[in-house]
């Protein structure tokens, strides 16, 4: 009974406490501009199956991609466990699902399996991270706190999976030995590889073994969930959101901006732009969070730091400081800052900081807008949008773009191309021009 | 005039305007074509291919203006709408339904985001319109010209990754005699050549190395005695890359345009 209690209140307070953290980083994604996604659904969720449910991008990469859906996919059918253990909690019954009589050890064997991807999955990430040091995951915005991050989680769920292993295996012995109420419901096929290892321990101890494992499962899939809304991990739930708003345009196409095109139009027919009194005043591209749309800060809660963006990108190949996760995680430290600001003071509250002193002008002139970074993005977020809205800011509220770009704008201005060439000379590369007569 | 040559008079949309005729095609220049002493041989070749053809085509000539991409890019947006507009303006009073351009950044341009300020058309590739021409019977290449030489393609990023054109350009290869190879990051997977976004116009940041260079390393890595490209930019920055490995006498850097045209000997 004072177990159920227990149990009860663990659910609850897991719940709450990861709801109002949700919460919080739903207002702060809405912190962004507004603006309109709706059309087109039945291609956004055609999206959502292909790179969300199956991580069709998650194959570029072979090795990491299939351990990823190892992992991801073991993860979601291990869970299903979860049931289960709710009813056991809940009720304080044991093994509550065993009157499904004979399914239920293959069932169990299944999840047991699953269990295992999880393990392997997790333990070649870790050893990717920290013992091979794949070249992504060592790069400079991955010190500290990303790094311990990534192995917190990696750790967790060989811990999680493992405690499934021994908590089945005493379950056998005890079922063998009629102990307590272990019925008997049928032995389960990887955990029976742990029997012999537990065999000759006293029931007593291998009751307080299943118990530990059944709490440390259960109660550190509370913590898990709790911490997630900390980590880069909340991409297990974001990425599903973030794909189904993805940008469904060409890649090339780069957003248009509608406060402009009043302004070009007044510029061009001479007459005054259309007074709007519900046009709110706003700036040229983005120094800060609130300068963004919602969609460039969904996308950077829902990146999980992977790097296969800066492993492809030009610049950063090629050693220039430009990283485009580094440009997401950034985003993301200073919404959450803007967000602990808004909790701390008030909504309107400054902290005289934008988001240039996290990205440097010499990161975000590096970027071609190759969309390397944005093709490789298993998850379909638009680095090279937010830096095209910084570079915006740059050039039009602050008039600061590097002098080579100041003087292409002059000649494109002046005489219509990107060179100091007239634009009477247009022609002149059709003089003398001639073809053999066929 | 040369013997057995015949001067190519580039048809001026105002001039064929003013006699009450319209061509089916625009053919856009841009500023590269235009002024770039390399891209203008592209421009050239790919005239004289329409020429060849009898193709329906105008220049804009003195009235063509940056389309407004690299503003854009470097974050100019007012200057980008200023271009826009003032060219859909020209286009639109020439009645233009059809653009083909060399350029892929100009292409993306029209294609993909004129249409924000009432600028339609149907917007062509030159790679798309030879690709068209060669599966129509209207090119047919039997030279032995390339037969012996190697040729690897760089694709543009403005032509690939931003609007998904992998195949065209490899299919009008195919079309010309010789053998192919790719380099081991092509299509989607391709590495840019590093001008884009406006780079093409200022020194690159501090880093260990050009793109460019790693670029043409990626070409050279697969033996190929020729580079094809498809954009002015490429060709700048793969041109320099030639040089700067000591490689351009022995490998050449041509537009698939350029490849046509001394296929057909014209």
């Amino acid at each position: 009974m004072i177990n159920s209690i227990i149990f009860v209140l663990l659910l609850i307070a897991a719940i709450a406490f990861f709801s109002w953290n949700v919460k919080k980083i739903s207002r702060n994604i809405k912190l962004g501009r507004d603006i309109d996604i709706k059309d087109n659904r039945k291609k956004r969720w055609g999206l959502v199956f292909k790179v969300a449910i199956f991580q069709s991008k998650m194959i570029g990469l072979p090795i990491s991609g299939i351990l990823h859906i190892f992992v991801y996919a073991g993860f979601i059918l291990v869970n299903i466990e979860m049931l289960e253990v709710m009813v056991d909690g809940i009720a304080g019954t044991h093994r509550a699902l065993s009157f499904f009589g004979f399914l239920y050890p293959i069932a169990i064997s299944a999840f047991e399996f699953f269990a295992l991807l999880v393990i392997i999955g997790c333990l070649v990430f870790l050893a990717r991270r920290n013992v091979v040091r794949t070249n992504r995951f060592w790069k400079p915005e991955m010190k500290w706190w990303p790094r311990l991050d990534a192995n917190l989680i990696l750790i967790t769920e060989v811990v999680l999976m493992t405690s499934i292993f021994f908590m089945n295996a005493s379950d056998v012995i005890l079922q063998s030995r009629g102990f307590g109420h272990y019925d008997k419901v049928g032995s389960f096929f990887l955990s029976s590889f742990f029997i012999p290892m537990l065999t000759n321990l006293p029931s007593e101890t291998l009751v307080f073994i299943e118990r530990t494992c059944w709490w440390l499962h259960i109660v550190g899939i509370f913590i898990f969930l709790n911490y997630i809304p900390y980590s880069k991990h909340f991409h297990v739930f974001l990425s599903f959101i973030n794909v189904f708003y993805s940008k469904l345009e060409p890649v090339g196409k780069i957003a248009n901006m509608p406060s402009i095109t009043k302004e070009v139009k007044s510029m061009l027919t001479g007459e005054e732009p259309p007074m709007d009194d519900d046009a709110e005043e706003v700036a040229f591209g983005a120094q800060d969070v609130k300068q963004l749309t919602w969609k460039h800060l969904m996308d950077s809660y829902t990146c999980t730091e992977c790097g296969r963006c800066t492993r492809v990108c030009p610049a950063n190949i090629t050693g220039k400081k430009l990283s485009p996760r580094k440009v997401m995680m950034d985003a993301r430290d200073r919404l959450e800052l803007t967000g602990k600001n808004i909790d701390k003071h008030d909504a309107d509250y400054s902290d005289d900081k934008s988001l240039f002193d996290y990205i440097s002008a010499e990161e975000l002139w590096a970027c071609t807008t190759c969309n390397a970074c944005t093709n490789a993005c298993p998850v379909n977020i638009d680095q090279v949008s937010l830096i095209l809205e910084l570079r915006r800011y740059i050039v039009m509220e602050q008039a600061a773009a590097p002098g080579e770009l100041n003087a292409i704008f002059n000649n494109i201005e002046n005489n219509g191309a990107p060179w100091q060439f007239s634009q009477d000379d247009r022609m002149l590369w059709a003089e003398e021009l001639y073809i053999n007569e066929k | 005039m040369s013997e057995g040559k015949q001067k190519i008079e580039v048809p001026v949309m105002a001039d064929l305007f003013a006699k009450g005729e319209k061509p089916e095609y625009l053919l856009w220049i841009g500023s590269a074509g235009a002024f770039d002493d390399r891209y203008k041989k592209v421009t050239r070749a790919f005239v004289k291919i329409l020429t060849h053809l009898n193709i329906s085509y105008a220049v804009l000539g003195v009235e063509e203006s940056s389309s407004g991409d690299v503003a854009r890019r470097a974050g100019n947006e007012m200057l980008f709408q200023m271009q826009a507009m003032t060219n859909i303006e020209i286009m639109n009073s020439y009645e233009v339904k059809k653009i083909i351009t060399c350029d892929p950044h100009a292409f993306n341009t029209f294609k993909n985001e004129y249409p924000d300020y009432d600028g339609n058309y149907e917007v062509i590739h030159h790679t798309q319109f030879l690709q068209q021409l060669i599966t129509e019977g209207k090119i047919k290449i039997d030279s032995d010209l390339f037969k012996d030489k190697i040729i690897t393609y760089h694709d543009p990023c403005y032509l690939g990754r931003a609007n998904g054109e992998y195949n065209a350009p490899r299919e009008v290869l195919a079309a010309i005699p010789s053998k192919k190879v790719e380099m081991k990051r092509n299509k989607s997977n391709a590495l840019c050549c590093g001008a884009g976004g406006g780079q093409m116009f200022k020194e690159a940041e501090k880093g260990d190395k050009e793109i460019f260079i790693e670029r043409t390393e990626d070409a050279l890595e697969t033996g190929a005695n020729i580079i094809v490209t498809a954009c002015p930019y490429c060709m700048v920055m793969m041109t320099d890359g030639l040089k700067y490995k000591n490689k351009e006498e022995e490998i050449k850097n041509y537009d698939i345009a350029e490849l046509i045209e001394q296929s057909l000997e014209l």
